[in-house]
């Protein structure tokens, strides 16, 4: 089959039935993109398709067929960071920084579809997304931040 | 900023390009925590943690892990002070495990309290070498130069010169003394208390960094294990030809069976080797691997909580006693009794554990998401034919730790990277071991389940006797089967340190016998008996009619300093080596217990969260407050419960003293994120067995607080010239005891038993 990471165009011919995830870090080696539950229960593998924040995990290769794949390694271009990571640095964001791709893939999906959400449109958009050192009031606050400035 | 980071291994790089002339810095100033290591044709000595190239660029080796804590951004902080250096013109580098960097187990709070002096010391020596080179060169003392941001200033001429024009003069120059070393004012410092970004920052938001599940070498393989449910359970069956039938599964391992105590050894069972990971999580499904139990299969959450009941009920082993608390109950006023129980946690750390191994010869090479990189080595060698005492056996297995994505202690704990090690011996190429997150809930070293019961006397309106017992499962059962109830360490975690001044004074614990590897979760003991302590408190104050915080001063009493092995029963004060307090590895000297502080953080949060105003119905503020590996926090939190019981919580308060401090932004950052981890804990923390097995496997059944339920938490940092204190782990333990308080003055309901979950529901 045949579809898109970063721009790329890749094929793929294996077990139809992997999740994207073990694509993207096994075989792409796009490690960026992490593994935390496999169950779709911690966002730590959100990657866009099409668009769309998913779960890399619980996206199977026969779903990205013909499909554009996004991961974190695309958000900067040409060395300089998408105005979100930038953010994400700006406010001291990250911990140990392992659900932090999975974060920014997820906040950078929500102001794609809402370029100014509230406080309850910021929580349901990443409710999905566990960070287990706790950043989620400086990860708001990036978000905003990036809201006001758009 | 864009930040140069090298593995130490890459040394060599360096040494074709002018390094093998620069500036190193002498030993012996390090003590013992350095060992000379010979830079061969160098013919050099250099400090394990500084040097310095012709060009002036200063190459600090961080020999501590990063978690999140931030560690590795504040002690080259530390070194940068005292260097007076320009930040862009260091390089970071990480150590690989060798004893020969001193203690490298990034546990405990312990990096910059542990490193502070040294790291000082080793920035300091350099930066005097380098104004004595530049002073020999001026003709002037020492004393007519300056340094500053990598220049030095001839003070009488303003003649100014970089670094790098003196690099080698100073290297041929001898270190001074350690007692001559001279270090900065406070006021003259430049990054030890000022913030500083991550390290490694454009790394994690890029997506580039490399965490212990994210190492990839040429021709890899990848592993899984199905491992016995039951600590010292054995695989019975397994459908080999099943697995190896699955396309790219290569293999079929059976790993070798725990004996003995756990310690860091694996648990056992069968792993699936295959060319990525999907294929040998199929492989493992196929596999089918059916396991007999063994001793601990009879292991049942709720039976075991009676058993530790009766143990409450049963024999007192005695930690602490002073007065006669039963006489004071006895004569008392008005007494007061309380249970407790805390049960066990899991570290859930984002990243489960990871390691990869190749065998190179005799030499093996491991990249592991691991707190120690000198524990892997010992818990590796005895699996692999080598011999954990013999230095070359060590020196053979070369550790490099990855950043590591969360660990709270679950990462001291190497088991996982034996795996890693035997597997890939026998695969004979390089092999990553992949735990998921089923493996790391069920197969973790928890945080031990506890039963707490807290009785008070109160005699003419003052609190006359505090008799607590404790009965959990000890950590020391992991690393001795013969240990059957709580140590003197873990006692020594907020009960034999309880800073009360109430003449009847007693500590007790009680057996229990452990089924499951116990470890040691960020805050550790802590973490239950903070929470036993700090409601108690408010549940007298309440039954006084006090406000608790003026409780907590009247039990604190006067302000002093206080030794509590002078009380620990069975201690000889006069006997350096009778296990008395043991004050998280610190002197009473450098680090009393200062009730002062511990007050004063207390009357900080007090301040800040305005707690004693009155609040609406549903609403109210909880405090609690302990000093914990050496720093002082004090939690404020305000919850709102609803008519049908759910809770929120809007905001909390934290003042932390951790004494000096390196980088508040990173202080900020951990109370912020400690509050989260407590919340989790109290919220919804909780591992349970059935027939020996755990019950929960992923975030669907041990719940972790998410963005919706996440507080606005305003934090205090407590200016003062006190050494360092931990930060990682302090802010842990009051954070449990400050939102059950505050939810039983917003409704009423006293919440004695975690996690709270669903017991405010009507």
């Amino acid at each position: 089959m045949e579809f898109k990471v970063n721009g790329r165009a890749v094929s793929y011919s294996g077990d139809e039935e992997m999740p994207l995830l073990w694509y993207l870090r096994d075989f792409a080696g796009l490690t960026g993109t992490k593994f935390g539950c496999g169950e779709g229960l911690c966002g730590a593998c959100t990657v866009h398709v099409n668009g769309s924040a998913v779960r890399s995990c619980q996206t199977f290769m026969e779903d990205v067929e013909g499909a554009d794949v996004k991961t974190i390694e695309s958000m900067a271009q040409d060395g300089k960071l998408h105005a979100l990571q930038q953010a994400w640095a700006d406010n001291n964001v990250p911990q140990c920084g392992y659900c932090q791709s999975g974060q920014i893939m997820q906040a950078a999906s929500l102001l794609a579809e809402n370029a100014n959400p509230s406080d309850q449109d910021i929580d349901d958009a990443m409710e999905g997304n566990i960070c287990r050192c706790g950043t989620y009031q400086r990860i708001k606050t990036a978000i905003r931040q990036v809201a006001e400035k758009s | 900023m864009t930040v140069h980071f090298k593995n130490v291994s890459r040394r060599s790089v360096l040494k074709g390009s002018g390094a093998a002339m620069g500036l190193v810095i002498a030993a012996p100033l390090i003590g013992n925590h350095v060992m000379a290591a010979a830079m061969g044709e160098e013919g050099l000595t250099k400090s394990v943690y500084l040097s310095i190239d012709l060009d002036g660029t200063a190459h600090i080796n961080i020999h501590r892990v990063e978690m999140g804590q931030g560690s590795r951004t504040g002690l080259p902080q530390i070194i940068a002070d005292e260097l007076e250096a320009d930040w862009d013109r260091l390089v970071f580098e990480a150590a690989y495990g060798d004893k020969k960097f001193g203690d490298q187990n990034t546990d405990g709070s312990t990096s910059i309290r542990k490193n502070f002096d040294v790291f000082r010391a080793a920035g300091a020596t350099a930066r005097m070498m380098l104004e004595q080179a530049a002073a020999n060169e001026w003709g002037v003392d020492i004393s007519g130069v300056e340094a500053k941001s990598h220049r030095i200033t001839n003070k009488a001429t303003g003649k100014s010169e970089d670094y790098a024009h003196f690099v080698a003069a100073a290297a041929k120059l001898p270190a001074p003394e350690a007692d001559k070393v001279k270090l900065k004012s406070k006021a003259d410092r430049t990054f030890i208390g000022k913030p500083q970004q991550n390290i490694y920052m454009n790394d994690i938001v890029t997506g580039s960094s490399q965490f212990g599940q994210d190492v990839r070498r040429e021709g890899m393989l990848y592993a899984v294990a199905a491992r016995p449910p039951v600590v010292g359970g054995k695989v019975t069956s397994f459908d080999k030809a099943a697995a190896m039938a699955i396309a790219g599964v290569v293999d079929v391992v059976e790993l070798p069976t725990l004996t003995g105590a756990p310690v860091f050894k694996p648990l056992g069972g069968v792993a699936v080797i295959a060319t990525n990971t999907w294929a040998a999580l199929k492989g493992r499904v196929a596999l089918a691997a059916v396991f007999e139990g063994g001793a601990n299969a009879g292991y049942d959450s709720a039976d075991y909580e009676k058993t530790l009941w009766a143990s409450i009920e049963g024999k007192d082993i005695s930690h602490l006693k002073r007065g006669d608390c039963d006489a004071a109950i006895a004569g008392a006023d008005k007494n007061y009794e309380a249970d407790y129980y805390v049960p066990h946690l899991n570290h859930a750390p984002m990243e489960p554990p990871s390691a990869t191994a190749e065998w190179d010869g005799d030499k093996l090479n491991m990249w592991v998401c691991c707190q120690d990189p000198q524990s892997v080595q010992s818990a590796v060698a005895p699996f692999v034919g080598k011999d954990p005492r013999n230095d070359a056996d060590l020196a053979s297995i070369h550790v490099e730790a990855t950043l590591l994505g969360g660990a709270f202690g679950r990462k001291s704990k190497p088991d996982f990277a034996v795996e890693a090690a035997v597997l890939a011996k026998h695969a004979g190429k390089p092999l990553k071991m992949v735990w998921t997150r089923e493996d790391d809930m069920r197969h973790g070293y928890f945080h031990t389940v506890t039963a707490q019961r807290v009785k008070a006397a109160v005699k003419d309106g003052k609190v006359t006797a505090w008799k607590h017992k404790a009965a959990y499962p000890s950590i020391g059962s992991t690393f001795n089967p013969a240990a059957n109830a709580p140590g003197g360490f873990e006692m020594g975690l907020g009960l034999v340190d309880m800073p009360f001044e109430c003449e009847n004074l007693q500590v007790d614990a009680g057996e229990a016998k452990a089924h499951v590897r116990i470890g040691w979760l960020r805050s550790v003991a802590n973490i239950q008996q903070a929470f036993a302590v700090g409601s108690f408190v408010d549940e007298i104050a309440h039954g006084e009619g006090k406000n608790t915080a003026d409780m907590w001063m009247e039990l604190i009493g006067s302000d002093r300093k206080f030794n509590p092995s002078l009380e620990v029963t069975g201690n000889d004060p006069s006997n350096p080596r009778s296990p008395g307090y043991g004050n998280y590895g610190e002197s009473l000297d450098r680090h009393p217990l200062d009730t002062a502080r511990l007050k004063a953080v207390l009357q900080k949060v007090v301040k800040m969260s305005g707690y004693g105003k009155d609040m609406p119905k549903g609403r109210g503020i909880g405090i609690s407050v302990q000093r914990s590996f050496v720093s002082y926090v004090a939690c404020a939190v305000e919850v709102e419960v609803s008519d049908s019981g759910e809770l929120k919580i809007p905001r909390a308060w934290m003042a932390v003293d951790c004494g000096t401090y390196v980088n508040p932004d990173r202080v900020r950052a951990q109370m912020e994120g400690a509050v989260l981890f407590g919340m989790s804990i109290a919220l919804y923390g909780e591992i349970t067995a059935e027939k020996g097995q755990i019950v929960q496997g992923n975030f669907d059944t041990y719940e972790l607080c998410r963005m919706s339920e996440s507080p606005f938490v305003d934090v205090a940092i407590m200016e003062n010239d006190a050494p360092p204190g931990g930060v990682g782990e302090p802010g842990v333990p009051p954070v449990a005891p400050a939102i059950t308080n505050a939810i039983f003055a917003a409704t009423g309901k006293r919440i004695r038993r975690l996690p709270i979950r669903d017991q405010l529901s009507v």
